[in-house]
């Protein structure tokens, strides 16, 4: 099996660790991971402001890039839906119809194509999930408390596999952060207003982490965090999945 | 203004922001508590929406036959191509009747209409008679909320105004004490209007009735009391059969407020004796939002309200925010469509992050709606030009590795060398609020280059 590493744009430039977590997690399962270098951005941030049609040459450019690959593994959810859902608009060649269809979150892969059922790792800490939504409602990486469906999480899941970890669920388990790429910018007091509300939503349960399987939520919860100089630190999941006490 | 302005007003009282939010969400629990305890839930939803999709899909053909039914009934039925033909009608009813005293029942439609002011401009009084829609009438305001139309208010705030209007005690806000004076205050309303006006929440087309939910009463006593009832309806709202009603009336009243059913399901079928009964039936720019292909499904919403209530923008902005008779996502996929250069700022109002449309009990994709209008948005004449050259620029940029690489190094260098003066200055938005992020020695791809650079693969990058 051939999996290709897709490195988001903004993981790239300010938390390679996440990027370094994810390949070795990857590689300690086994898998041939090639990270192809060409790659550059899925263009998500274009599309969400309303420019898909200047994000074309970047999809077409991610699907040249990756079309030769088994599966394309993203420590993103919101970057693999983007690329599932709202590349839609390209022809629909063969290529990119291997590429939107085996573009997968990490979670998604390790539960679903890798069957994941033990790790190891260890994490000693009191964590706060914190459910991005294009994952849970994009991806269906979990069951969200609107749709009355039995209730699953594959994050949470592939969390409990790790030794000594204690997770905690927010009061309001599955809103928003307010991150919304550039609805941050935007709108950016509503945006902040909901940042502070949700890491309020997990201090107050005296987490000392908060984790997420999109590292851009978690990157706008840590601007506020550090603004506030509040004590809690964000983590990505990929990073606790391959977390060694 | 618009709404990331208006919202930035709304949240300068942070304690009432706070109160709003939580004030909404405790209706979206409810509102979970109910849904969780219909096992057989999205499958309702299903059905609900198969059976709006299935009727917008023949919508002519529906409502000719409600108007056939309900013509039989001896009801009157009119239709208007426009919110001007709504008015003018209801004003040619009432005319043609003498009346000049008239109550209402909530009825969103009306207020896309501005029925109030046109009826009003003509000499008729015009009074609501839902407790929170009198309130905001009182108060000069439109609905902040289509089910919870003065959910923006604090029972002070009603203690004052009722206070003001209805001569209760001054600084008293009991709730209960405020409703009763509200009854009385409608009692007599009631008794000297010639005609009730209500909106429609289903016009059922194999019996010819219309069917309207209240939780007050109020519209029922309103048709009962007054000889004349008007009944006005957008064309969407007609569904084809009474088995269907069912469907809507179990997913309505727990969307809407988490209640299991709502208190009155009034069916109204016929004038009473001696009596006249009208029903408007309203197009209103509907028609063309029909020919709209990614937008037709927002025409299957049944106004329940839980769109607003499940959205974290909505709950921190509030309903004027939206500046919108109809607030919250569903006003936002609607509203662009009767004047996108006046609303266009409403698709922005979002996360995207998709509660909306898993919350929906009529499975409408509000938060890909809010997607595609946005794209329709940047390519309007009046859309920023110089936003448009950013946006062809950054495309180009993000579609080549080595112009990515080159702007990426400069980014990072600019955080990492300029002071933080020049970093935090006010056009930072994302610094407002948050601190950037730290650029580390070495990114990704440069630590790949370093470790794991594998033997013969090219560096494109």
């Amino acid at each position: 099996m051939n999996v290709a590493l897709f490195i988001p744009c903004y993981i790239d430039q300010f938390y390679p660790r996440v990027g370094i977590a994810t390949l070795e997690l990857l590689e300690k399962l086994g898998c041939n991971v090639s990270f192809p270098m060409a790659q550059t951005c899925c263009g998500q941030p274009l599309a969400n402001s309303g420019h898909e049609d200047d994000a074309v040459d970047a999809y077409l450019h991610f699907v040249e890039t990756f079309s030769t690959y088994d599966y394309i593994v993203a420590p993103s959810g919101s970057c693999s839906y983007h690329v599932r859902k709202h590349y839609d608009i390209l022809e629909q060649t063969k290529s990119v119809q291997h590429v939107r269809s085996k573009t997968l979150d990490l979670p998604e892969f390790l539960v679903d194509i890798l069957e994941v059922e033990k790790l190891d790792a260890s994490f000693h800490g009191r964590v706060g999930l914190h459910h991005s939504c294009h994952g849970l409602r994009g991806l269906r990486l979990g069951s969200d408390s609107e749709r009355v469906v039995p209730a699953f999480s594959k994050i949470r899941f592939l969390l409990s596999l790790v030794e000594g970890i204690e997770i905690v669920e927010a009061d309001r388990r599955d809103e928003c952060c307010g991150f919304g790429g550039t609805y941050a910018v935007h709108e950016h007091a509503l945006s902040v207003k909901m940042g502070q509300d949700r890491i309020e939503g997990f201090t107050s349960k005296e987490v000392e982490f908060i984790t997420a399987g999109d590292m851009s939520c978690l990157m706008h919860l840590e601007g506020i965090i550090k603004r506030e100089k509040s004590p809690v630190e964000i983590i990505h999941i990929a990073e606790i999945l391959n977390h060694r006490n | 203004m618009n709404h990331a302005r208006r919202s930035e007003a709304f949240l300068d009282d942070r304690v009432k922001a706070d109160w709003h939010d939580q004030a909404i969400w405790f209706v979206r629990q409810k509102r979970d508590h109910e849904t969780h305890g219909i096992p057989e839930w999205e499958e309702l939803r299903e059905l609900g929406s198969q059976i709006k999709s299935h009727t917008l899909s023949r919508l002519d053909h529906y409502l000719e036959i409600f108007e056939k039914n309900a013509r039989k009934h001896g009801v009157h039925v009119h239709w208007a191509s426009t919110a001007e033909k709504h008015n003018e009608i209801i004003l040619d009813i009432l005319k043609r009747n003498t009346i000049r005293h008239v109550v209402k029942s909530k009825s969103m439609l009306t207020e896309e209409c501005r029925l109030n002011p046109y009826l009003e401009s003509n000499g008729i009084e015009i009074i609501d008679t839902d407790l929170g829609e009198r309130i905001i009438q009182l108060r000069g305001e439109t609905p902040s909320h289509i089910v919870l139309p003065a959910i923006h208010l604090k029972k002070e705030e009603v203690g004052e105004l009722f206070s003001e209007k209805l001569g209760t005690e001054a600084g008293a806000n009991d709730p209960t004490y405020l409703t009763e004076a509200a009854r009385i205050h409608l009692r007599s309303k009631f008794l000297e209007a010639g005609a009730a006006i209500t909106g429609v929440n289903f016009a059922v087309a194999d019996s010819g009735a219309v069917v309207v939910c209240t939780n007050e009463g109020n519209a029922d006593m309103g048709v009962h009391a007054a000889p004349v009832q008007i009944h006005s309806m957008g064309i969407e709202k007609v569904i084809p059969r009474t088995e269907d009603l069912g469907v809507f009336t179990r997913l309505l009243a727990r969307s809407a407020t988490g209640q299991p059913v709502t208190i009155f399901n009034a069916h109204y079928l016929k004038p009473k004796p001696g009596g006249e009964m009208h029903v408007i039936i309203v197009d209103n720019g509907r028609s063309e939002h029909l020919g709209r292909k990614h937008f037709r499904n927002g025409l299957k919403c049944i106004r329940c309200g839980a769109c607003l209530n499940t959205c974290p923008v909505y709950r921190r902005s509030g309903g004027h925010s939206y500046n919108s008779t109809i607030a919250g996502p569903i006003g936002s996929v609607l509203t662009p469509g009767f004047d996108l250069e006046k609303h266009s700022d409403l698709p922005f109002a979002s996360t995207l992050c998709g509660s909306c449309s898993d919350v929906c009990p009529v499975k409408i994709d509000l938060h890909e709606q809010l997607y595609r209008w946005r794209q329709i948005i940047s390519k309007q004449s009046s859309y920023s030009k110089s936003k448009k050259m950013i946006m062809r620029l950054a495309g180009n940029v993000l579609a080549n590795p080595k112009r990515m690489h080159l702007a990426g190094k400069f980014a990072r260098r600019m955080i990492g060398l300029l002071p933080r003066g020049l970093i935090y200055l006010p056009a930072n938005k994302w610094g407002a609020g948050r601190e950037m992020p730290e650029p580390p020695a070495r990114t990704f791809k440069q630590w790949y280059r370093d470790n794991r650079m594998k033997y013969g693969q090219k560096d494109n990058s």
